[in-house]
């Protein structure tokens, strides 16, 4: 692929920063997105995370304008577009469905914006957009003699070919297998970083939100949970939902009964188990305390580790490069962690084990939380 | 590799399947050859009859007249040029009252289910009444006494001493009105399938409410369009009754009332059968035209 920077350097506008301010949409029946607040800075290649219903989807029509939020408002660039039809926005959107039209060929449902916009190159600038996705060789094609990739990238090329200030997408690659995915997700974050507008990309999928973009918004029941870095969310969760959405974590129930130095010290079935004050959500009483499964140590002896629990292993599964296990901990329940796999298998089934992790990897959420909050299913 | 060699089971299922299709065909076969081709002859050979000298009303020999053609032809060319203009105009008008209200069944009630399901029956209501009787009631409607021609006169359209009644506004009015569930029904099948997310992708990418549906549902439902006016236009123009009983015999009247008074009134069989040749020859010419020009465009 050739950067699209060399074919339209004198073009590039930067996105624009997007500003959702006291957002609220409710429908008949249910509150589908409550008191939203998100800014999303220039350029960024933001993710919006979440399970089906949370609101995400809701969220970019009504960026979009497909949708009018009951309450609030949304200004792009500094701009108020809050009262603007969808076709006065500087806003395009990549759907789900693709929504090509059936009826035009592929070149002009390419250039289909830019001849609303009256654009007087049109037709050229929808031929270096189709070079872009590299499908130049089927302009002449209708979309229905596509394939479900080959769709799936007139549709971007369609909605990027117009330079919007915000390009909307909406869980884009849904439709298309894994090897293909994968694919696409590195073409799409070559293409923002070329670009430099700034993606809203709606997804479920957490693995495609954490290696796409700069920052990702775990969204659930129409409220942001947490927002920020993938990393950052990923090692410190706030919530027992991001916790357990955004990867997998274990979680259990535990009493402070000490602070000393940093570090709180939290009572789990009798085990003292340390955690750092910075890395609490709630520094006393009842908490949720977790940690992450690759952070843990397994093995028959007792190893060395801030932390350390041992239980009995009552599943063990063999991945390609890691094994994974699932130990039961008395009074504390299963806790899962894996181990790279380079020779020697440290556990099997049946066995007794000792678990051990630094203290820095702890992490804790409030008290009220539920354990299994986020839990995919 | 191999002759491909076919076993006996494999020819005697082969010929099963032939003589299904034959078996399958043969009931719309037998009724078409029956009662279209076989008439369709008689026709043909009728209007090449001749009326030998002396001979009573009714009385004709065969023969091969072909200037029976030329005979109607010059003497009714105004009704039936009128037939088509008055089929056009009923046409364009069902088409332009038709669209919107498929449009508002199809795809603004989508969700409505209940609404729609009544708005059809309300649609398909008027074919459960006689197709006479609902023309006759288009001359009480047109009333010089009726609201509308009242609610003209007041508004000063219509003079004073003017009538509805017995016009070409009262035959067309008619037309449109009884062919107008042909328009309609072929244009809503259309829209029903209409993926309104495609109005919306249009709507992202800067199309206005009206660019949306010049350039995405107006070429979208062109197959229901093209049949719509097809099943309007081509009854419409073969249509007697609505210039008999809406109509004054002047400047009203249509090549079916006219094939109808030759073949009943004036008892003329073979020019009668020559008029309905010329008019079936010519809406097969238009229509042909018609489905040359937007008909074989790729459609989907």
């Amino acid at each position: 692929m050739t950067t699209l920077a060399e074919r339209t350097t004198s073009t590039v506008s930067a996105g624009a920063d997007l500003h959702l301010s006291g957002i609220s949409k409710r429908f008949a029946s249910f509150s589908a997105v409550e008191d939203l607040e998100l800014l999303v800075p220039s350029g960024t290649f933001f993710a919006l995370l979440g399970p089906s219903g949370c609101g995400k989807s809701t969220t970019l029509r009504m960026i979009a304008g497909l949708e009018a939020p009951s309450e609030g408002s949304i200004s792009i660039g500094g701009q108020d577009v809050t009262a603007l039809p969808s076709h006065r926005r500087p806003v395009n959107t990549v759907f789900q469905s693709y929504a090509l039209f059936p009826h035009m060929s592929v070149l002009e449902n390419v250039a289909f914006g830019l001849k609303r916009k009256k654009d007087k190159q049109a037709m050229d600038k929808a031929k270096a957009g189709l070079e872009l996705v590299e499908l130049s060789h089927l302009a002449n094609r209708k979309p229905a003699q596509l394939s479900g990739g080959q769709q799936q990238r007139v549709a971007l090329a369609r909605a990027l070919v117009n330079r919007p200030q915000v390009l909307l997408l909406d869980e884009p690659l849904g439709a298309l297998d894994m090897k293909l995915r994968r694919q696409m997700q590195l073409e799409l974050k070559k293409i923002q970083t070329e670009v430099g507008l700034t993606f809203i990309h709606v997804t479920h999928d957490q693995e495609e939100a954490m290696t796409m973009a700069d920052v990702v918004a775990v969204m659930n029941g129409g409220r942001i949970e947490q927002m920020g870095p993938p990393r950052e969310l990923y090692e410190l969760p706030r919530t027992a939902f991001v916790a357990n959405f955004l990867g997998k974590s274990n979680l259990m129930r535990g009493t402070v009964t000490g602070e000393s130095e940093g570090m709180l010290s939290v009572n789990v079935a009798s085990h003292t188990i340390l955690l750092p004050v910075s890395r609490a959500v709630q520094t006393s009483g009842e908490v949720v305390l977790g940690v992450r499964p690759e952070k843990i140590t397994i093995d028959r002896v007792a190893v060395a580790g801030d932390n350390q629990l041992s239980g009995t292993v009552i599943d063990v599964s063999f991945t390609g490069t890691t094994t994974e296990y699932l130990v039961e901990v008395e009074q504390v329940g299963p806790i899962g962690t894996f181990s790279q796999n380079r020779g020697q298998q440290p556990a099997q089934e049946g066995d007794t084990v000792f678990l051990a992790w630094d203290a820095e990897h702890s992490f804790g959420l409030a008290g009220d939380e539920s354990v299994n909050a986020g839990v995919e299913s | 590799m191999s002759v491909e060699l076919r076993s006996k089971d494999e020819i005697r299922a082969e010929k099963r399947k032939n003589r299904t299709g034959i078996y399958l065909i043969s009931p719309g076969l037998l009724v078409l050859t029956l009662f279209f081709a076989l008439p369709v002859v008689v026709l043909l050979a009728m209007s090449l009859y001749v009326k030998p000298p002396g001979a009573e009303i009714g009385e004709f020999v065969p023969g091969f007249e072909l200037s029976n053609y030329a005979t109607v032809l010059s003497a009714y060319w105004p009704e039936l040029l009128r037939s088509f203009w008055f089929a056009l105009i009923a046409t364009v008008l069902a088409l332009l009252i038709g669209f919107p209200m498929a449009y508002l069944v199809a795809v603004r009630l989508r969700e409505r289910t209940l609404l729609q399901g009544i708005l059809l029956v309300l649609l398909i209501a008027p074919f459960f009444s006689s197709f006479i009787l609902r023309t006759q009631a288009w001359k009480q409607i047109l009333a010089d006494e009726g609201f509308i021609a009242q609610s003209l006169k007041f508004i000063a359209i219509l003079p004073p001493d003017g009538h509805l009644t017995a016009t070409p506004f009262a035959v067309v009015a008619g037309l449109t009105y009884n062919f107008l569930p042909f328009m309609v029904l072929p244009i809503y099948a259309n829209l029903g399938r209409l993926d309104t997310r495609l109005l919306e992708a249009s709507a992202d990418l800067y199309a206005s409410p009206i660019t949306s549906f010049t350039k995405v549902t107006l070429p979208m439902s062109a197959p229901g369009i093209f049949a719509g006016t097809l099943l309007t236009f081509i009854p419409a123009a073969g249509d007697y009754v609505n210039s008999a009983l809406l109509g004054n015999n002047r400047d009203t009247t249509m090549i079916g009332q006219v094939i109808d008074s030759r073949f009943f009134r004036v008892i003329d069989y073979p020019g009668a059968s020559a008029l309905s040749f010329i008019l079936m020859i010519s809406i097969l010419i238009l229509v042909t035209i018609y489905i040359r020009r937007f008909g074989t465009k790729e459609l989907m």
